[in-house]
């Protein structure tokens, strides 16, 4: 009889944090996930079971700003071990001040079809 | 030469004073000055590059700085009268108010209604008396992520974060994500007082490893840092002997909690409440003093920034009542916190002046499932609302209305009760 293994998440998309169980077949199929008060909290373990995504916000140096650093966020998640990729790409960007929020400081940062964005105005 | 008078002077630009001041000013009061230490506004919002920020009120994850800014667009909307890089410096009970800038120098003003929106102060290494040298490389988590992300400067490559708590947890990513080795959090709790997610997102990503029921005992260096010495601790949280473990670092952060910026209060002589460290108010914000009001993280120390903005937006409609004569000062009755409570807000009510529906704040003494929330009024029990989860991390709010509080006379209890 094939047996069922099950997995325990907690869940990042949001505050709530909830512990959602996925269960697998012998085979590392998804059989079920519950636990999740929202659709997106699925995804999330869906995704965390195949290939895990992350947002990731960092900063990049500005001239002419208020302070020596701008903050940047990506347009989308990309996936957990590109993390220190886009870090890396971010280490000798300089922009100059003024920037928008939402302005793409780099886009399509490491190939990866997501940009770094402008997380303020400065 | 007489004083110069404003209707509302709202102390402090952060989260909370940016809501207090487009509130009062959307309820019909346009007499508003908005008092800011810093260069902007924005307050510790500036620094929390994180996302995360918004989810209620704007239905996205923003950024802090991109918070930030869009609450700044509301405020630019209006005419509220904004000084930045400008410190208050005494606040009486008449609401006089004297503040510096390097523009006009020493000014004292009077408002007819003033709102406290301070903010926090982190508790520091003194606070907790960690023993031990006194070199570099100890900071405060927030300073060192002030530090690291407004100003660019890496405060340290080997890194050991002291305190469990949301800012905490969020630099031992962000210091690993710039290249620094974190070796571990201790937490002398036997259990986090951050969010899950952050455990997750944080510590897990990153095989930093948790170690609860833990602190620092020790700390070494003359110059410079050189390691750290944590211990086990028991159930009264005393370190037990034979326990330690040392760490070869650089730079200890330590995150070991928030208490409200209360030195205005203070001098001004409002009453403080002996749990929040913040002033004890009504459910209009209103401290001790008439005219008075308190809110944000100056007022306690919140989870999220978008129930920091609410209640900033409480105390701007409230003040904006005041000035217009509608709010009475009448603390008819008094909410205490019982069992499995640690506290709750406010601490009165006024019925007379009350709304028709208001909303009592309140964080739970520790970590339970299916429980019950029970406010009562003596021996009779008013409303009970039914709770998956509670947690001290994440504050609760309990709604009540006026119908259901019509006939209390006596003082009221909420307490934590199983079901």
């Amino acid at each position: 009889m094939a047996k069922d293994v099950t997995k325990t998440y907690t869940c990042i998309v949001c505050p709530r944090g909830c512990d959602v169980t996925a269960t697998l077949d012998e085979s590392g199929g998804i059989v079920s996930i519950d636990g999740n008060f929202c659709p997106r909290g699925e995804t999330y373990v869906r995704n965390e079971l195949t290939h895990p995504m992350r947002q990731l916000t960092s900063t990049v140096a500005i001239q002419g700003g208020i302070y020596a650093r701008l903050p940047v966020i990506l347009s989308a998640e990309i996936p957990k071990e590109k993390m220190t990729d886009v870090m890396n790409a971010l280490k000798d960007v300089s922009v100059n001040s003024p920037v928008n929020r939402g302005d793409v400081i780099i886009s399509n940062v490491c190939n990866l079809g997501v940009d770094v964005l402008a997380s303020r105005s400065m | 030469m007489g004083v110069i008078t404003k209707d509302i002077v709202i102390i402090g630009g952060g989260s909370a004073g940016i809501a207090a001041a487009v509130c009062a000013y959307n309820n019909g009061c346009k007499d508003i000055l908005l008092l800011e230490k810093d260069a902007e506004l924005g307050g510790i919002l500036l620094q929390c590059i994180h996302n995360g920020f918004g989810l209620h009120r704007f239905k996205e994850e923003l950024a802090g700085p991109a918070y930030a800014q869009k609450w700044v667009e509301m405020l630019d909307a209006t005419d509220v009268e904004v000084k930045t890089s400008t410190t208050v410096i005494h606040l009486s009970a008449d609401r006089l108010i004297t503040y510096v800038n390097p523009r006009e120098g020493y000014v004292t003003i009077k408002a007819g209604a003033v709102i406290l929106a301070t903010g926090c102060r982190e508790r520091s290494r003194g606070a907790i008396a960690t023993p031990g040298f006194r070199p570099s490389g100890v900071w405060t988590a927030g300073t060192a992520q002030k530090y690291i992300n407004m100003h660019g400067y890496m405060v340290g490559r080997r890194v050991f974060i002291l305190g469990s708590g949301d800012i905490g947890l969020i630099m031992a990513r962000r210091m690993t994500l710039e290249g620094a080795k974190v070796l571990g959090v201790a937490e002398i709790m036997p259990y986090s007082n951050g969010l899950p997610r952050n455990i997750k997102q944080c510590l897990d990503d990153f095989d930093i490893p948790l170690y609860l029921s833990h602190t620092v005992t020790d700390i070494k260096g003359h110059d410079r840092l050189s390691s750290i010495t944590i211990s086990k601790v028991d159930e009264n949280l005393n370190p037990i002997q034979g326990t330690e473990t040392d760490f070869d670092v650089d730079t200890l952060l330590m995150s070991v909690g928030l208490i409200p910026d209360t030195a205005l209060a203070t001098e001004a002589g409002i009453k403080l409440h002996p749990k929040t460290k913040g002033a004890v108010v009504d459910e209009h914000m209103m401290t001790s003093v008439p005219g008075i009001f308190a809110c944000g993280n100056g007022l306690h120390v919140h989870d999220l920034v978008d129930f920091v903005s609410l209640e900033g937006e409480e105390a701007g409609l409230s003040a904006a009542k005041y000035v217009k004569g509608e709010l009475t000062h009448d603390k008819s009755l008094e909410i205490t916190a019982g069992e499995g409570v640690s506290y709750v807000l406010p601490t009165y009510i006024d019925t007379k002046a009350m709304e028709d529906n208001t909303e009592l704040k309140l964080r739970v003494g520790y970590n339970a499932r299916n429980v019950r929330i029970v406010l009562s009024c003596g021996d009779r029990q008013i409303k009970e609302i039914n709770k998956l989860r509670i947690a001290p991390s994440e504050m609760e709010k309990f709604p009540i209305s006026r119908d259901e509080l019509s006939g209390c006379t006596q003082n009221l209890t909420i307490s934590v009760k199983e079901q």
